[in-house]
Protein backbone atom coordinates (compact mmCIF):
# COMPACT_ATOMS: atom_id res chain seq x y z
CA UNK A 1 0.00 0.00 0.00
CA UNK A 2 0.83 3.66 -0.38
CA UNK A 3 1.69 6.08 2.46
CA UNK A 4 -1.37 7.97 0.94
CA UNK A 5 -3.46 4.56 1.75
CA UNK A 6 -1.99 3.99 5.16
CA UNK A 7 -3.01 8.11 6.25
CA UNK A 8 -6.48 6.69 4.94
CA UNK A 9 -6.94 3.67 6.82
CA UNK A 10 -5.42 5.14 10.11
CA UNK A 11 -7.63 8.56 9.53
CA UNK A 12 -4.50 10.37 10.09
CA UNK A 13 -3.22 13.57 9.53
CA UNK A 14 0.38 14.85 7.39
CA UNK A 15 2.49 16.41 9.05
CA UNK A 16 5.65 16.02 7.05
CA UNK A 17 6.48 14.33 3.29
CA UNK A 18 3.59 15.87 1.23
CA UNK A 19 5.55 14.70 -1.73
CA UNK A 20 6.36 11.02 -0.55
CA UNK A 21 2.68 9.90 -0.07
CA UNK A 22 3.07 7.84 -3.13
CA UNK A 23 5.67 5.77 -1.41
CA UNK A 24 4.78 1.70 -1.32
CA UNK A 25 5.41 0.33 2.01
CA UNK A 26 4.64 -3.66 2.59
CA UNK A 27 5.87 -3.96 6.60
CA UNK A 28 5.89 -1.96 10.03
CA UNK A 29 7.75 -1.95 13.33
CA UNK A 30 6.05 -0.61 16.36
CA UNK A 31 7.53 0.51 19.75
CA UNK A 32 8.03 2.81 22.13
CA UNK A 33 11.79 1.84 22.70
CA UNK A 34 14.31 3.30 20.31
CA UNK A 35 16.45 0.53 21.64
CA UNK A 36 14.71 -1.93 19.91
CA UNK A 37 13.77 0.05 16.95
CA UNK A 38 17.66 0.15 15.98
CA UNK A 39 17.87 -3.62 16.87
CA UNK A 40 15.06 -4.55 14.43
CA UNK A 41 13.19 -2.12 12.57
CA UNK A 42 14.13 -2.99 8.78
CA UNK A 43 14.86 -0.29 5.76
CA UNK A 44 11.08 0.86 4.09
CA UNK A 45 9.21 0.36 6.80
CA UNK A 46 6.86 2.37 8.35
CA UNK A 47 7.52 2.99 12.22
CA UNK A 48 4.71 2.95 14.46
CA UNK A 49 5.33 5.17 17.80
CA UNK A 50 4.01 7.05 20.53
CA UNK A 51 7.21 8.65 20.90
CA UNK A 52 7.82 12.44 19.78
CA UNK A 53 11.26 13.10 20.62
CA UNK A 54 14.07 14.04 17.56
CA UNK A 55 15.52 11.41 18.59
CA UNK A 56 12.30 9.30 16.51
CA UNK A 57 13.39 11.24 12.95
CA UNK A 58 17.29 10.87 13.47
CA UNK A 59 16.36 6.58 14.33
CA UNK A 60 14.23 6.99 11.85
CA UNK A 61 16.72 8.46 9.04
CA UNK A 62 19.45 6.25 10.19
CA UNK A 63 17.35 3.22 9.98
CA UNK A 64 16.03 4.53 6.03
CA UNK A 65 12.48 4.16 7.51
CA UNK A 66 9.45 5.19 4.86
CA UNK A 67 7.47 6.47 7.42
CA UNK A 68 6.65 7.73 11.10
CA UNK A 69 3.56 7.04 12.41
CA UNK A 70 2.84 8.96 15.63
CA UNK A 71 0.00 7.19 17.44
CA UNK A 72 -2.43 8.26 20.49
CA UNK A 73 -3.19 11.75 19.67
CA UNK A 74 0.69 12.83 20.27
CA UNK A 75 1.60 16.29 18.58
CA UNK A 76 5.24 16.52 18.26
CA UNK A 77 7.48 19.50 19.37
CA UNK A 78 8.08 21.59 16.56
CA UNK A 79 12.26 20.99 16.81
CA UNK A 80 10.89 17.29 15.86
CA UNK A 81 9.22 18.70 12.95
CA UNK A 82 11.74 20.90 11.62
CA UNK A 83 14.15 17.72 11.95
CA UNK A 84 11.96 15.59 10.04
CA UNK A 85 11.58 18.33 7.05
CA UNK A 86 15.46 18.70 7.21
CA UNK A 87 15.98 15.08 7.09
CA UNK A 88 13.17 13.92 4.82
CA UNK A 89 11.29 11.60 6.61
CA UNK A 90 7.62 11.65 6.35
CA UNK A 91 5.39 12.10 9.47
CA UNK A 92 1.54 11.54 10.21
CA UNK A 93 -0.25 11.46 13.06
CA UNK A 94 -3.30 9.25 14.12
CA UNK A 95 -5.45 9.51 17.30
CA UNK A 96 -5.90 5.24 17.49
CA UNK A 97 -3.34 3.62 20.09
CA UNK A 98 -0.55 1.57 18.96
CA UNK A 99 -2.26 -1.83 19.31
CA UNK A 100 -5.30 -0.48 17.05
CA UNK A 101 -3.43 1.37 14.49
CA UNK A 102 -1.27 -1.92 13.96
CA UNK A 103 -4.18 -3.99 13.60
CA UNK A 104 -5.90 -1.67 11.03
CA UNK A 105 -2.80 -1.80 9.27
CA UNK A 106 -2.55 -5.43 9.55
CA UNK A 107 -5.59 -6.04 8.60
CA UNK A 108 -5.28 -4.52 5.21
CA UNK A 109 -2.17 -6.32 4.50
CA UNK A 110 0.78 -4.84 5.81
CA UNK A 111 2.88 -7.17 7.85
CA UNK A 112 5.50 -6.89 10.56
CA UNK A 113 9.17 -5.99 8.98
CA UNK A 114 10.43 -9.46 11.43
CA UNK A 115 7.91 -12.00 12.74
CA UNK A 116 9.62 -12.40 15.59
CA UNK A 117 12.91 -12.23 17.41
CA UNK A 118 13.75 -15.77 17.26
CA UNK A 119 16.56 -17.90 19.65
CA UNK A 120 18.20 -17.83 16.16
CA UNK A 121 18.85 -14.46 16.91
CA UNK A 122 19.69 -13.78 20.07
CA UNK A 123 22.27 -16.99 19.29
CA UNK A 124 23.37 -14.84 16.77
CA UNK A 125 24.31 -11.86 18.50
CA UNK B 1 45.73 0.66 2.43
CA UNK B 2 44.32 4.66 1.71
CA UNK B 3 42.36 6.27 3.81
CA UNK B 4 39.45 7.62 1.53
CA UNK B 5 38.09 9.15 4.75
CA UNK B 6 38.89 10.39 8.03
CA UNK B 7 37.29 12.13 10.70
CA UNK B 8 36.76 12.59 14.58
CA UNK B 9 33.52 13.37 16.19
CA UNK B 10 33.31 14.70 19.93
CA UNK B 11 29.91 13.61 21.87
CA UNK B 12 29.64 15.33 24.95
CA UNK B 13 27.98 13.16 28.30
CA UNK B 14 24.77 14.18 29.01
CA UNK B 15 23.67 16.26 25.91
CA UNK B 16 20.36 14.00 25.53
CA UNK B 17 19.16 17.22 23.28
CA UNK B 18 21.81 16.20 20.36
CA UNK B 19 21.92 12.55 20.88
CA UNK B 20 21.92 10.80 17.61
CA UNK B 21 23.22 14.26 15.50
CA UNK B 22 26.76 12.67 15.40
CA UNK B 23 24.77 9.29 13.77
CA UNK B 24 23.15 11.51 11.02
CA UNK B 25 26.48 13.02 10.24
CA UNK B 26 28.32 9.82 9.86
CA UNK B 27 25.78 8.32 7.55
CA UNK B 28 25.67 11.65 5.87
CA UNK B 29 29.78 11.19 5.28
CA UNK B 30 28.94 7.28 3.83
CA UNK B 31 26.46 8.29 1.87
CA UNK B 32 28.50 10.36 0.07
CA UNK B 33 31.64 7.81 -0.50
CA UNK B 34 28.47 6.20 -2.53
CA UNK B 35 28.49 3.38 -0.02
CA UNK B 36 26.10 0.33 -0.17
CA UNK B 37 23.02 1.26 1.80
CA UNK B 38 22.91 -1.59 3.82
CA UNK B 39 26.56 -1.29 4.74
CA UNK B 40 26.25 2.37 5.66
CA UNK B 41 22.97 1.43 7.54
CA UNK B 42 24.84 -1.05 10.05
CA UNK B 43 27.70 1.77 10.75
CA UNK B 44 24.98 4.26 11.17
CA UNK B 45 23.19 2.06 13.62
CA UNK B 46 26.52 1.33 15.48
CA UNK B 47 27.18 4.46 15.80
CA UNK B 48 24.70 5.67 17.46
CA UNK B 49 24.22 3.37 19.92
CA UNK B 50 28.04 4.26 20.58
CA UNK B 51 26.64 8.12 20.77
CA UNK B 52 23.39 7.50 23.02
CA UNK B 53 26.22 5.18 25.51
CA UNK B 54 29.21 8.23 25.68
CA UNK B 55 26.00 10.78 26.28
CA UNK B 56 24.02 8.25 28.95
CA UNK B 57 26.99 7.20 30.74
CA UNK B 58 30.10 9.01 29.91
CA UNK B 59 31.94 12.95 30.71
CA UNK B 60 33.01 13.04 27.11
CA UNK B 61 34.30 10.95 24.09
CA UNK B 62 34.60 10.54 20.30
CA UNK B 63 34.06 8.47 17.27
CA UNK B 64 36.41 8.25 15.18
CA UNK B 65 35.98 7.35 11.64
CA UNK B 66 38.30 6.16 8.76
CA UNK B 67 37.26 4.76 5.64
CA UNK B 68 39.50 2.77 3.05
CA UNK B 69 38.12 0.96 0.13
CA UNK B 70 38.09 -2.58 1.91
CA UNK B 71 36.50 -1.22 5.27
CA UNK B 72 35.12 1.40 7.86
CA UNK B 73 36.58 1.46 10.93
CA UNK B 74 34.70 3.50 13.76
CA UNK B 75 37.07 3.80 17.38
CA UNK B 76 34.76 5.04 19.81
CA UNK B 77 36.75 6.22 23.68
CA UNK B 78 35.07 7.93 26.56
CA UNK B 79 36.69 8.89 29.53
CA UNK B 80 33.75 8.18 32.41
CA UNK B 81 32.96 5.43 34.56
CA UNK B 82 33.80 2.39 32.51
CA UNK B 83 32.25 -1.01 32.57
CA UNK B 84 33.05 -3.60 35.76
CA UNK B 85 31.40 -6.69 34.19
CA UNK B 86 31.66 -6.53 30.37
CA UNK B 87 30.16 -9.78 29.98
CA UNK B 88 27.23 -8.48 31.80
CA UNK B 89 27.25 -5.02 29.73
CA UNK B 90 27.12 -7.18 26.71
CA UNK B 91 23.94 -9.39 27.77
CA UNK B 92 20.59 -8.57 25.82
CA UNK B 93 18.34 -6.34 28.52
CA UNK B 94 21.05 -5.49 30.96
CA UNK B 95 21.16 -1.95 31.53
CA UNK B 96 21.92 0.52 34.42
CA UNK B 97 20.50 3.06 32.24
CA UNK B 98 19.26 6.11 34.33
CA UNK B 99 15.24 7.20 33.84
CA UNK B 100 16.67 10.21 31.70
CA UNK B 101 17.99 7.88 28.95
CA UNK B 102 14.80 5.60 29.46
CA UNK B 103 12.51 8.82 29.01
CA UNK B 104 14.09 9.15 25.68
CA UNK B 105 13.31 5.75 24.63
CA UNK B 106 16.74 4.41 25.00
CA UNK B 107 18.52 2.23 27.79
CA UNK B 108 16.66 -1.17 27.06
CA UNK B 109 20.04 -2.80 27.37
CA UNK B 110 20.83 -3.49 23.39
CA UNK B 111 23.07 -0.89 22.68
CA UNK B 112 26.50 -3.48 23.07
CA UNK B 113 24.82 -6.21 21.61
CA UNK B 114 23.34 -4.38 18.73
CA UNK B 115 26.80 -2.73 18.13
CA UNK B 116 28.33 -6.18 17.85
CA UNK B 117 25.46 -7.21 15.71
CA UNK B 118 26.34 -4.25 13.33
CA UNK B 119 30.36 -5.33 13.52
CA UNK B 120 32.07 -7.89 11.28
CA UNK B 121 35.17 -7.80 13.86
CA UNK B 122 34.00 -5.72 17.20
CA UNK B 123 36.43 -5.32 20.45
CA UNK B 124 36.00 -3.66 23.75
CA UNK B 125 38.33 -2.83 26.36
CA UNK B 126 37.32 -0.61 29.85
CA UNK B 127 39.25 0.68 32.46
CA UNK B 128 37.25 1.29 35.82
CA UNK B 129 37.19 5.26 36.35
CA UNK B 130 38.77 5.75 33.14
CA UNK B 131 36.70 5.11 30.46
CA UNK B 132 35.54 2.42 27.75
CA UNK B 133 36.80 2.20 24.19
CA UNK B 134 35.09 0.38 21.31
CA UNK B 135 36.24 -0.84 17.98
CA UNK B 136 34.32 -1.35 15.04
CA UNK B 137 35.02 -2.37 11.91
CA UNK B 138 33.30 -3.26 9.22
CA UNK B 139 33.84 -4.83 5.83
CA UNK B 140 33.10 -3.02 2.41
CA UNK B 141 32.22 -5.93 -0.04
CA UNK B 142 34.22 -5.66 -3.15
CA UNK B 143 36.32 -3.02 -1.50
Amino acid sequence: MTLFEVMDILNARLLVGRKLLSTEVKTAFSADLLSDVLAYARPGSVLLTGLTNPQVVRTASVLDIAAIILVRGKIPPAETLRLAEELGVPMMATHYILFESSGRLYSRGMVGCIKKVGNDEIMAL
Amino acid sequence: MSLICEESYPVRGGDFKDAGKVAVQIKATLKKLGLDPEILRRAAIAAYESEVNIISYARLGKIHLQVDPEKILMDVEDEGPGIEDIEMAMRPGYSTASDLIRELGFGAGMGLVNIKHCADEFEITSRVDQGTKLRILIHVPDG
